[in-house]
């Protein structure tokens, strides 16, 4: 089967997020970018069931600008075969994402799609259970662990209270928790063929997919900062702290 | 119109979230119901009707809505929702896992873990690990809406409300749950907790987070961990606290050998007090902590919980 991951351009988690004087998002120029480090976790699952000769092929999906490819580029040079970018400006949003991923899905038809639990940017943790919900299949979501057998895929989830076992039959969408796997470095060698590899770019409209955002960012602050406190050098003094100034022991 | 609040449970009482979400539901809308779906549920959907604030409860009982799969869960909601103007649902695993599913069934976005209901259409939202606030607004005739429960202020108990019987809806069959390997513990749950201890890498191994038990028992805390002794295996997945893990705001949070990376912070900065045990003196922790104190943690834990013991 095949297995369809998706890939988004997101600031890298290591950049320090300045927002925007004017209060309408945050910087963005001149910024590094990196793929979403959950969908590192999606791309490397999806290699591994192709190693295991459980996938035929491994497609890479991105929506967003056209330096997406850059993105949907990193997933090839780990290892995927093809890449299937759908451009465009305008915002995104989780349910436009997941149409947009369901309008590929309908055209490839993988028995397996695989995206992060969330994006470190918006963290919203929404767009696989949508298109599970769009598609009418299975969800198994904060995967820990992943079996695929007989038709159907055994998914150790984690949860509030520790780890739960569910089953699910495919085609399933599968959501990546962070300790799935850990992802692979591109090889140089590998980084080079991936040059080669084909990235098929497709428009929304050309996949009859309205985008149009349904929330509307009104505005974009800084989060209240933290005062840094005082250091104490024993803790004797800081227990007394506790106790006298801060009240809570 | 009225808010729909959809209660997770362990069959004989709502998670203690559930009373957040009905606070943040009731500044939505004054006309509050809560679904309890599971199977021999009666008791948490009376512990549902107890909270005040509540109008009605609906309850749903059917054998597939025992372990809260999505699959299941979500076409009970969606058949419910149009008499409503908005669904909410605490930002656990469960909300996390069941809302954007009837979210997309509706065609309606989700607004994620809303930290404030600014009006019934206008809700602010952390985005980029809470180092920006985003306040969004809605245009979708059903609005559904997570809340960050330590954000909100719990609905008391003595409430009486009507518990009425809805049809199950039919089940999906997509799904089945074969177990749970749940972290056995006597501590209070890590989001409600008064007091959190919090361990990083530099415990340096899983059997010193003993010493971290023993101080977190002393203080009737509970105990989490940062994403690094969480992958190191120190600790089970359920004791992160992070962006990418829980939210915690208790009174009193405790870090030690934790370095204080941006997606840590984003889990416990909004707590009332923070102390840090770190023995690198620049160590990013300090710049949110209350008090620091700048040492070897094997040495600060024992004398920290010897003082605890004596008070
Ligand atoms: C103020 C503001 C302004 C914004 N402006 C823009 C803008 O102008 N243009 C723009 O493109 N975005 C913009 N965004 C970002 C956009 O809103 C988010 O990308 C969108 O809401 C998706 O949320 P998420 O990625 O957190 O979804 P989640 O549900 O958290 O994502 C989960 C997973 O879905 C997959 N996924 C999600 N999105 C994509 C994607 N685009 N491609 C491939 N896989 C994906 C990934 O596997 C990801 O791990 C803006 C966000 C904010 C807050
Ligand atoms: C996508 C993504 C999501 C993430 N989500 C989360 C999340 O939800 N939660 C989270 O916590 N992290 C998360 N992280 C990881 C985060 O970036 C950090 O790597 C992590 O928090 C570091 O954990 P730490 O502070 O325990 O370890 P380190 O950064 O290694 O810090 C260990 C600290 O212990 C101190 N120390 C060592 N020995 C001693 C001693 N004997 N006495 C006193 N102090 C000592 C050191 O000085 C150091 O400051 C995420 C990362 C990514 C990329």
């Amino acid at each position: 089967m095949k297995v369809l991951v998706a890939v988004k351009r997101v600031i890298d988690y290591n950049v320090k997020i300045r927002v925007k004087a004017d209060n309408t998002g945050v910087e963005t120029a001149n910024v590094k970018m990196s793929m979403n480090p959950f969908d590192e976790i999606a791309v490397e699952e999806a290699l591994r069931m192709k190693e295991k000769g459980l996938a035929t092929e491994v497609i890479a999906f991105s929506a967003g600008p056209v330096q997406c490819q850059e993105t949907i580029r990193t997933a090839l040079a780990m290892g995927a075969d093809r890449g299937v970018l759908v451009q465009t400006d305008a915002e995104l949003q989780p349910l436009a994402v997941a149409k947009l991923l369901k309008a590929v899905v309908d055209k490839e038809q993988p028995g397996l799609v695989i995206v992060g639990k969330q994006a470190i940017d918006d963290d919203s943790n929404q767009t696989g259970q949508m298109l599970a919900a769009l598609l009418g299949w299975s969800q198994g979501t904060f995967a820990n662990k992943l079996n695929i057998a007989d038709g159907s895929a055994e998914v150790k989830r984690e949860v509030d209270g520790g780890l739960e076992n569910i089953k699910i039959k495919l085609p399933a969408v599968i959501t990546t928790d962070l300790r799935l796997n850990e992802p692979r470095y591109a090889s140089l060698p590998n980084i080079m063929k991936a040059k080669k590899k084909p990235i098929e770019v497709l428009a929304p409209d050309a996949l009859g997919v309205d985008i149009a955002p349904r929330l509307k960012t009104l505005k974009v602050e800084e989060p209240p900062k933290r005062k840094a406190g005082i250091k104490v050098k024993t803790v004797a003094e800081l227990f007394e702290k506790l106790r006298n100034e801060a009240g809570v022991i | 119109m009225a808010v729909l609040v959809v209660a997770a449970h362990d069959g004989k009482t709502v998670r203690a979230n559930v009373a957040n979400a009905v606070t943040a539901a009731t500044q939505m809308d004054t006309d509050v119901h809560v679904l309890v779906a599971g199977s021999g549920a009666d008791e948490a959907a009376k512990s549902a009707a107890a909270l005040q604030g509540v109008a009605k409860v609906l309850h749903a009982e059917d054998a597939a809505y025992a372990n809260w799969l999505a699959e299941d869960i979500a076409p009970l909601v969606v058949r419910l929702a149009p008499a409503y103007s908005h669904v909410v649902m605490a930002a656990d695993s469960v909300g996390k896992n069941v809302a954007p599913r009837v979210a997309a069934l509706l065609d309606v976005a989700q607004v994620s873990e809303a930290i404030q209901v600014v009006s019934p259409d206008t809700f602010v939202r952390p985005i980029y690990a809470g180092n920006a606030m985003a306040t969004v607004q809605s245009a979708d005739k059903i609005k559904i809406v997570t809340i960050r429960p330590t954000n909100f202020k719990a609905a008391a108990t003595g409430g009486s409300a009507a518990v009425e019987k809805t049809d199950a809806a039919a089940a999906a069959g997509l799904s089945t749950f074969v177990g749970a390997e749940l972290s056995k513990s006597e501590r209070p749950e890590l989001t409600s907790a008064k007091i959190v201890v919090s361990g990083g890498r530099g415990l340096a191994s899983g059997e010193n987070f003993k010493m971290l038990e023993t101080l977190a028992d002393k203080l009737g805390a509970g105990l989490g961990a940062s994403r690094a002794a969480v992958d190191a295996g120190y600790v089970p997945n359920d004791y992160q606290v992070g962006q990418t893990g829980k939210v915690v705001a208790p009174d009193l949070y405790i870090a030690i050998g934790i370095s204080g990376a941006i997606q840590h912070l984003a889990g416990m900065k909004d707590s009332k007090t923070i102390v840090a045990i770190n023995k690198d003196e620049e160590a990013p922790i300090f710049q949110v902590a209350d008090y620091g104190i700048v040492g070897d943690l094997f040495q600060i834990v024992p004398e920290l919980t010897a003082a605890v013991e004596k008070k």
